[in-house]
């Protein structure tokens, strides 16, 4: 029977020959991570069930990254509990404060490997599925469950394959192709489903890019979002991969749900506007929009691609004067090289704040919170109301190139203009 | 007297319970916490109006957005007892089955209602009935494992359960 990639790695994680989308399975899970905003009640749900140890301390991964460092007694004790559980189960891959943003910590350290099934307590866990593995997001319960057990059951989703055709034009990003195909599909248009992207395009599509392009899966309602792993995706993993892995391939006659083709030569940049991730607009058609806030950062967009294209737009430039510009490197790893290629300095003369790797101001309850009336240019992957502090403020998103140009304009600026 | 409350397509996990209350909650564990903020990003009044027994209709994608466990959490610990909706986004659906909180994908059932209508809920039939119209909702079937876990109330007394 014909599979799709995303159904072979199912099958694979069951033991089973062949499944079909609708199934439920059983399957077995190579990598757990967990964060200090959910991981606590992960930790405290296990430890409830009575269990002693987790099923394989080297298949956990845990990750300090969303108030950090702590911003309040609470987020303390969560560190605290993290640094405890780690030490207690022996966890071998405990990432504290300032190692990053998990959905760069997963990726760079070598855990997201073709062909594995990897599942977070977090949303944006579709990101990994860029270097061809199934990769989802499950709450607290699901997740103290696999680290009990190591398995967790599935329903087999059905498959949505886009596919990509030519090269995004200078100052257009992957950004704003995911925002564009989430303005189409609908905040659930791909509810459930697996999202494969094909095409000659991924050709040209960077890692950094198509890391972007998957965290956005779970914007129009994915179970997961995966890119074939080819050249581009075996040499980034080179050095890097913790294990030896097997990359998978959709059967040419494999069966999909919808199939979408885009042609994205002509695409322009695009923005989400207030207060849905699907309220999506071409730049030139969101008209003057004020911005008070800036926010280059998160896990959708916070990498050596996303930092080089804003460098070189503020380079010797100043950000206006009504705009905080926040800057935060996705990782310490991302921040060295930032820093060894002299683009924190551009950062900072151009007026920017620089941040420690983490979640920062994406999600409203650490540093860069918003006030009443306040319009911030982001990043980052959400813009639901009250996201980024009040619940009278409002987030556009759009791509690093954007956040520049509208930072040093005080304006929503299409970067090709800038 | 139940009522039900109303609200529109795409209500996200950020809605139920905005991040800012996650932190406080992952350390201290109670649900009160969660309960005196849910919705608020939609309703501020939320919290004060909603009463034991109440259930939310929600339209399509209901539950979108972070995986936080705590958005269902936030919602039974204000007294919810179900939400039917058009459609739920998925690590929410589980998430609430988990926590065993009643989710019924009841298609239509958003047109059927307005907030503070009067309603009779029968969690085991799937069924809502609006009292002022006197039209009743039957949502899709959910399978029986899933309703296992829901009525001893969540994953893991579901788990202590079969030890």
């Amino acid at each position: 029977m014909a599979m799709t990639i995303t159904e072979k790695i199912f099958a694979r994680a069951a033991g089973r020959d062949e499944v079909s989308p609708g199934e439920i399975v059983e399957a077995r899970i190579d990598v757990a991570m967990i964060h200090d905003l959910t991981g606590p009640l992960v930790i405290h749900t296990f430890r409830e069930t009575g269990a002693e140890r987790v099923w394989d301390p080297e298949r956990i991964v845990i990750v300090g990254d969303h108030q950090v460092p702590a911003n309040s007694v609470e987020a303390a004790l969560n560190h605290i509990t993290l640094r405890k559980f780690a030490s207690e189960q022996g966890i071998k891959y405990f990432y504290d404060i300032f190692e990053g943003i998990c959905h760069q910590v997963v990726p760079e350290k070598g855990f997201a490997l073709p062909g594995s099934l990897i599942v977070g307590a977090d949303s944006h866990t579709t990101t990994y599925g860029a270097l061809g593995c199934v990769s989802a997001g499950v709450g607290a319960s699901d997740m103290a469950s696999v680290f009990v057990t190591g398995k967790l059951w599935f329903r087999v989703p059905e498959s949505i394959k886009i596919v990509l055709d030519g090269k995004l034009p200078e100052r257009v990003m992957t950004k704003d192709l995911i925002l564009k195909i989430i303005g189409d599909l609908g905040a659930d248009g791909a509810n459930y489903c697996a999202v494969e992207f094909a095409g000659d395009g991924l050709s040209n599509i960077s890692v950094d890019g198509r890391l972007t392009m998957c965290n956005m899966g779970v914007e129009m309602g994915a179970k997961n979002a995966i890119i074939p792993p080819d050249e581009l995706t075996r040499r980034y993993l080179e050095g890097r991969a913790k294990w030896s892995y097997t990359p998978v391939y959709s059967d040419p006659d494999a069966e999909y749900k919808e199939v979408h083709e885009y042609d994205i030569s002509g695409l322009e940049p695009q923005v989400a506007c207030p207060h849905s991730v699907d309220n999506v607009k071409p730049i030139s058609e969101v008209g003057e929009v004020e911005v008070d806030q800036a926010f280059l950062g998160s896990c959708t967009n916070a990498r050596m691609e996303d930092l080089r294209i804003a460098a070189e737009i503020l380079k010797g430039r100043k950000v206006d004067k009504r705009v905080r510009l926040i800057v935060s490197p996705a990782s310490r790893d991302v921040y060295r090289r930032a820093l060894d290629e002299g683009l924190i300095k551009i950062f900072v003369d151009a007026g920017a704040m620089i941040e420690p790797p983490g979640c920062v101001a994406c999600m409203g309850a650490h540093v860069g919170v918003l006030g009443p009336g306040e319009v911030c240019i982001s990043a980052s992957n959400r813009n639901f109301r009250g996201r980024q502090g009040s619940r009278e403020s409002e987030v556009y998103l759009g791509s690093p190139a954007t956040v520049a140009a509208s930072a040093i304009n005080g304006v929503i600026t299409d970067p090709r203009d800038a | 007297m139940a009522r039900a409350w109303v609200f529109g397509d795409d209500i996200s996990t950020d809605d139920i319970i905005a991040g800012r209350y996650l932190s406080k909650f992952e350390a201290e564990h109670d649900p009160r916490w969660l309960a005196d903020h849910v919705m608020e990003n939609v309703d501020p009044e939320f919290a004060s109006k909603v009463k034991e027994g109440d259930v939310i209709i929600g339209g399509k994608n209901f539950g979108c957005g972070s995986s936080r466990e705590e958005a269902p959490i936030a919602l039974k610990g204000a007294g919810i007892k179900a939400v039917f909706a058009e459609s739920f986004a998925r690590i929410f659906y589980r998430n609430s089955i988990n926590r065993g909180l009643y989710v019924f994908v009841s298609p239509g059932v958003s047109r059927g209602f307005k907030s503070g209508d009067e309603v009779e809920v029968d969690v085991e039939k799937g069924e809502i009935l609006n009292v002022r119209t006197g039209e009743t909702f039957r949502a899709e079937p959910m399978p029986e494992f899933m309703l296992k876990i829901i009525r001893v109330g969540g994953l893991l007394e579901h788990l202590k359960g079969r030890k």
